[in-house]
């Protein structure tokens, strides 16, 4: 699998590539500057991207910027986004196309090599990673409302991660119960949420935020 | 030609007649005062002066103030003057009323307007009768023209009008020409005159460059709030490192030196040890991630304004109406106060208002040159930004940028918290690409 890494502290770029290569990936360009990012994605094609959100030249938010641009150009192409803060209005941005195959995370899960290495997996086969700090604050906010005092905590607890983008197997392991008992939590909530069930991991992912952002926004 | 001067005409009658008017309070009502204020200030040995004091002064000042005020509205020369702040009336009767004397008499303020009151029997009086002339002598020109030279000659007197002896019927009617001319004349000479005599009050009534005064004094208040506002910044940036990063960094070291030990000889307890420590590493990126959003918002580095107030509106546990519309981005200092005020606002909001909904709109007021910041919420009412909530630290962090806060906060609520500072924007561009 092809990768384009945006990085520009060289230590944190290191280390991705390091990483990277051992699980088996190639590394197709490891760039440092938007610009460099914006070429490599257009010329390479990768299979998966791996950006920093802030990237010179303008130290704003132009490796997002970069991401979403080439998002337009390449409709779908995987973008695994990283960050020393999560904002909901940046995963909001890179959620709206609806097309799945977006990641954002906080720069400290590449800490844990398995569970990164997984949602850049998962991004890159058109799924979610969504960071679970993202997905905390919407709970907490939702929590008030009343369709979501329905929910059982175990179930909460399914939604949760689900909103990230895992697959029932994924929860059933991180969970330490059956593929079929998750599978029935996630059709209970559906019901509860007024949601239509899929078994689709992205739009699942879709549904979840769609609930939780409703009420929500601007 | 005609008709400009009959629309002039009663503009000019009305400043002469100001004028009048100002003449008349100059003769009555400043000497007056002058009297009882010297009266007072002799009867202070005796005692009696201590209770008549404060009152007189007190009515001199405002006596002076509705004539500064006066000025100001009919001629636009402003007499600002800067006195000094009165003490609270506490204490007995008497002790609070030599206190208030005290003050008075020792502000230099106060002197100024008492030297005034004898400015304005003597050349404030001249000045006002002067514009007051052509009010005047027309009236008095035709009434002579009209007889009454003969009224006064039958006295064996000689009137003298101006410069001219009247003393027949030929230099009456002259006089009551005259006094025309003065009526033909008083659209250009009314406004001026009455102009004259409030420049010249207004030089007595103020001190040497009391605006700039007043304004060093608000600058030395705001520039005392925003160094105790960075010193206390400094202070929790200092004790939250101390405690939290700094701390974890030691017991991660720690943990990493134990394991280096622990390599050959336990195995296992050594993987624990690097567990704990990938922990700890991770909880230190956490506060490290906390101080700096509360330092300068990473979105507010990268987006600007708006899309901070956006995101932070996406982090409260209420739903939140954003409405921004700024043409431009602030200078960084500026859109860090405003974030950092309307972010305190909000947060007022959510754990005091009991609210279930805000509002906020953020807009550029073109015209006056200032950003424009409502918070909104449904919730109870009766916030008071005096009582130490955190808006009065909003209202410091705001003055820094000569910007200001307003509260209606009726009981019941709505709550509408306004935050004005005036700034100029940078075109966009230059900020996002």
């Amino acid at each position: 699998m092809r990768v384009v890494l945006a990085e520009d502290l060289f230590l944190l770029r290191d280390g991705l590539v390091r990483m990277l290569e051992a699980f088996g990936f190639e590394i197709a360009a490891a760039v440092a500057s938007g610009p460099e990012l914006t070429r490599a994605l257009a010329e390479l094609r990768p299979d998966v991207a791996v950006v920093d959100v802030r990237l010179p030249p303008s130290f704003s938010d132009e490796g997002l910027q970069c991401a979403l641009a080439a998002r337009q150009e390449t409709p779908g192409l995987p973008v695994l986004v990283l960050s020393q803060h999560v904002e909901q209005l940046y995963a909001r941005e890179l959620l709206a196309d609806g097309r799945g195959g977006v990641g954002y995370l906080l720069k400290d899960r590449v800490f844990d090599a398995d569970q990164f290495i997984d949602a850049v997996r998962r991004v890159a086969a058109g799924g979610t990673a969504m960071d679970p700090q993202v997905i905390s604050q919407l709970l907490d906010r939702r929590s008030r409302d009343r369709p979501m005092g329905a929910l059982t905590p175990r179930e909460r607890e399914v939604m949760g991660l689900m909103a990230q983008g895992r697959s029932n197997t994924a929860i059933a392991g991180q969970l330490f119960i059956t593929e079929r008992a998750v599978a029935k939590h996630t059709s209970n909530i559906f019901a509860k949420l007024d949601l239509s069930p899929s078994d689709d991991d992205n739009r699942r992912v879709l549904a979840v935020l769609a609930y939780l952002d409703r009420g929500t926004g601007e | 030609m005609v008709t400009k001067f009959s629309a002039a005409l009663p503009a000019a009658l009305a400043a002469a007649g100001r004028g009048l008017l100002l003449a008349g309070a100059a003769l009555l009502v400043s000497t007056s005062l002058l009297m009882l204020t010297l009266l007072s200030l002799g009867l202070i040995p005796l005692g009696i002066g201590v209770v008549t004091t404060p009152a007189v002064l007190g009515a001199v000042v405002s006596y002076a103030d509705r004539r500064r005020e006066a000025g100001r509205a009919w001629t636009g020369v402003p007499a600002p003057t800067v006195r000094r702040p009165l003490p609270p009336e506490e204490g007995g009767f008497l002790g609070a009323r030599a206190r208030r004397c005290g003050q008075l008499l020792s502000d230099p303020a106060t002197w100024r307007d008492v030297l005034w009151l004898w400015f304005d029997m003597v050349v404030g009086f001249t000045t006002a009768i002067l514009a007051g002339l052509p009010l005047i002598l027309p009236v008095v020109g035709v009434a002579l023209a009209a007889g009454l030279w003969r009224v006064v000659e039958r006295t064996g007197e000689t009137v003298t009008f101006l410069f001219l002896p009247v003393t027949g019927q030929p230099s009456a009617l002259l006089a009551g020409a005259l006094g025309l001319a003065f009526l033909a004349a008083a659209p250009l000479i009314a406004q001026p005159l009455l102009r004259l005599h409030v420049r010249v009050s207004a030089a007595v009534l103020s001190p040497p460059k009391a605006v700039l005064a007043r304004r060093v004094q608000r600058l030395e208040e705001t520039r005392g709030d925003a160094v105790d506002v960075s010193a206390a910044e400094l202070r929790r940036i200092e004790r939250d490192l101390h405690d939290g990063a700094q701390a974890r960094l030691v017991a991660m070291g720690m943990s990493l030196g134990t394991v280096e030990a622990l390599l050959e000889k336990d195995p296992e307890q050594a993987r624990r040890l690097l567990a704990a420590a990938r922990q700890s590493s991770a909880e230190a990126l956490t506060e490290l991630r906390d101080l700096v959003r509360g330092i300068h918002p990473p979105v507010l580095a990268e987006r600007g304004l708006g899309d901070a107030l956006r995101a932070l509106a996406l982090r409260l546990p209420l739903p939140v109406d954003v409405a921004v519309e700024l043409p431009g981005r602030a200078a960084a200092p500026v859109e860090s106060a405003a974030y950092f005020a309307v972010s305190e606002a909000l947060t007022n909001a959510v754990k005091h208002s009991g609210a279930d909904h805000l509002w906020l709109d953020v807009r550029y007021d073109g015209p006056a040159r200032a950003l424009r910041m409502t918070v909104t919420d449904n919730g109870r009412g009766g916030a008071d930004p005096a009582a130490g909530s955190g808006l009065s630290g909003v209202e410091r962090r705001l003055g820094t940028f000569d910007g200001v806060l307003a509260v209606s906060s009726p009981a019941g609520g709505p709550t509408m918290v306004t935050m004005e500072l005036p700034c100029v924007l940078s075109s966009q561009k230059t900020s996002s690409s």
